[in-house]
């Protein structure tokens, strides 16, 4: 078969180049086998990161030719013969080397979301959930955490000031699976609006279009969100109902 | 630099670093298909929409086929609440109104198609480029999205959906007037069918807003106590991944359903009677 053209992010947090590789194709690759053939042919020191090859640990998340994908589901049969493949890291997070980004401001932004806190158990020391309450949350817990949709976020890929008060689209959906929850009791809308910048998304759905499990993100629970909040601070209507009909909030409002 | 931003939580683990050195190289893109078509598809056809808009809205004549033995009336007119109309559907504006009915009418739709979760996606990355494509970086310094004045008055869109119901009652009567034709006679011209396609499409875009999917049912946690609302918010559901399409389908076919109207109203073409 022909050759692969392969230009690879080499670098560190000193800086870096793309390096031009070039090796042999080989039939029913993915972009992570022709890595690791690099890897194991030309490049011992590249670094990787990678783990299931199968697209459900989220591990080998990168950008090919500028759009973020896992590079084990990307077949290299989709690209024309003789073209350039280009892999670059994340462009949203610190570079450690290669391949490789500093992914921890996920998990400090998820240590951030006020836990579920289940309401009283019922009579007979039970909980009870119904199919239809529970099953909207279901396509939230799909994620794998590759953070894909947190790296092409323009919200903090564009704008890293505001990583320290914005959640992401991954958060979100974490946000959206507790508020949906019917059992839970705390009240995260005005912690999502005022500290965890629901508000700056501007609903463009990068992160829906690059989603590997095919979450629907944005319609499914960011805009849910939004219309959450809106119910819960801008509209008047709701406000009023809530005063003349004296409904209180069936949940308590967290901070952090 | 790299500096650390405790968010007022002084805990060390959830405190974010920002301005870290990050790989690949400084630049725009490195994507190499056509992410810009979409975006120039987006601008173009928006484009299109508002100028025939102005003029439509500004024409102020021919909107009213009656003369030509036609009950149709155009969109951008219903309904037409000045005395002066050409076909009044209630006489709310006095006769001291003098310019476009349709000046006062589009407001609401065009509130409504404004601040729509839609149209916002599209206006942001084809007007805005905020962000033109997914991993094409936006020209913008700073970035506040929809958190501050103005682009925070999106979150009326609901109040729009409540005028956009209203409207789609109007359309749907507009559109049953259609088979009126005179001397009392029940019939059907290419025209009656073009205002029914009208109002079945402002109806499926009405009906797959996100608003409406909230106010069905998506605020709910305990669907199971909530039996009818489920079944409506499924039936929303259904339809509003499809609320793009019924965005650009019923945009288009509302110019031209005013169009058309205008045409035989003016007798630039006369319309057939099927019976």
């Amino acid at each position: 078969m022909a050759d692969l053209n392969v230009k690879l992010w080499r670098g560190d947090d000193n800086g870096g180049e793309l390096v031009d590789y070039t090796i042999e194709a080989q039939e029913g690759e993915v972009v992570l086998d022709v890595v690791h053939r690099i890897q194991a042919t030309q490049a011992p020191d590249l670094a990787v990161r990678w783990n299931c090859k199968a697209g459900k640990c989220g591990s080998c998340s990168a950008e090919i030719n500028g759009k973020p994908s896992l590079m084990c589901m990307t077949r290299t049969s989709v690209f024309e013969p003789g073209e350039t493949i280009t892999i670059t890291p994340m462009k949203t997070f610190p570079i450690i080397r290669d391949l490789v980004t500093d992914v921890s401001f996920n998990f400090k932004m998820l240590k951030k979301v006020p836990a579920l806190k289940p309401k009283a158990r019922e009579a007979d020391g039970t909980y009870r959930m119904f199919q239809e309450d529970i099953e909207r949350g279901q396509e939230f817990r799909k994620c794998i955490e590759c953070f894909l949709c947190q790296n092409v976020c323009h919200v903090i890929r564009d704008h890293e000031e505001n990583k320290t008060n914005y959640a992401g689209p991954r958060l979100f959906i974490r946000y959206a699976d507790l508020e949906m929850h019917p059992l839970d009791t705390n009240d995260r809308l005005s912690l999502l609006q005022d500290k965890m910048g629901l508000g700056m998304c501007n609903i463009t759905k990068c992160c829906t279009e690059v989603c590997p499990e095919h979450i629907h993100i944005t319609d499914n629970a960011i805009i849910p969100l939004k219309e959450r909040v809106v119910g819960d601070r801008y509209d008047p209507l709701v406000w009023l109902g809530k005063k003349i009909f004296r409904k209180s909030k069936t949940k308590v409002a967290v901070t952090e | 630099m790299t500096t650390t931003n405790t968010n007022s939580d002084n805990n060390s683990i959830t405190a974010v670093e920002i301005g870290k050195p990050r790989g690949g190289p400084n630049v725009k893109t490195l994507r190499k298909d056509k992410w810009w078509l979409q975006p120039l598809f987006t601008s173009i056809g928006l484009g299109l929409f508002v100028i025939y808009g102005i003029w439509a809205a500004f024409r102020n004549g021919n909107y009213f086929a009656g003369a030509m033995g036609r009950n149709y009336l155009s969109p951008f007119y219903s309904p037409c609440v000045t005395h002066g109309c050409q076909y009044t559907t209630v006489p709310i504006v006095g006769s001291w109104y003098n310019i476009s009915p349709a000046i006062i009418i589009l407001i609401f739709p065009m509130g409504f198609r404004m601040s729509c979760y839609y149209y916002r996606k599209a206006y942001y990355r084809s007007f805005w480029f905020s962000p033109p494509a997914c991993a094409v970086s936006e020209p913008h310094k700073k970035y506040s999205g929809e958190s501050k004045f103005p682009l925070i008055l999106n979150n009326i869109h609901r109040y729009f959906w409540y005028a956009a119901v209203v409207f789609g009652v109007v359309l749907t009567v507009d559109a049953v007037n259609a088979f009126r034709f005179p001397n009392n006679q029940i019939g059907m011209g290419l025209g009656t069918v073009v205002l029914v396609i009208n109002a079945v499409l402002i109806w499926l875009y009405t009906l797959s807003c996100h608003s409406c999917r909230h106010l069905t049912g998506g605020k709910l946690n305990l669907f199971s106590k909530a039996p009818i609302r489920l079944w409506f918010w499924k039936k929303v559901s259904k339809i509003n991944p499809h609320h793009q399409l019924f965005a650009w389908l019923s945009l288009i076919w509302i110019a031209f359903t005013d169009f058309y109207v205008y045409m035989v109203a003016s007798n630039m073409i006369h319309d057939p009677r099927f019976f």
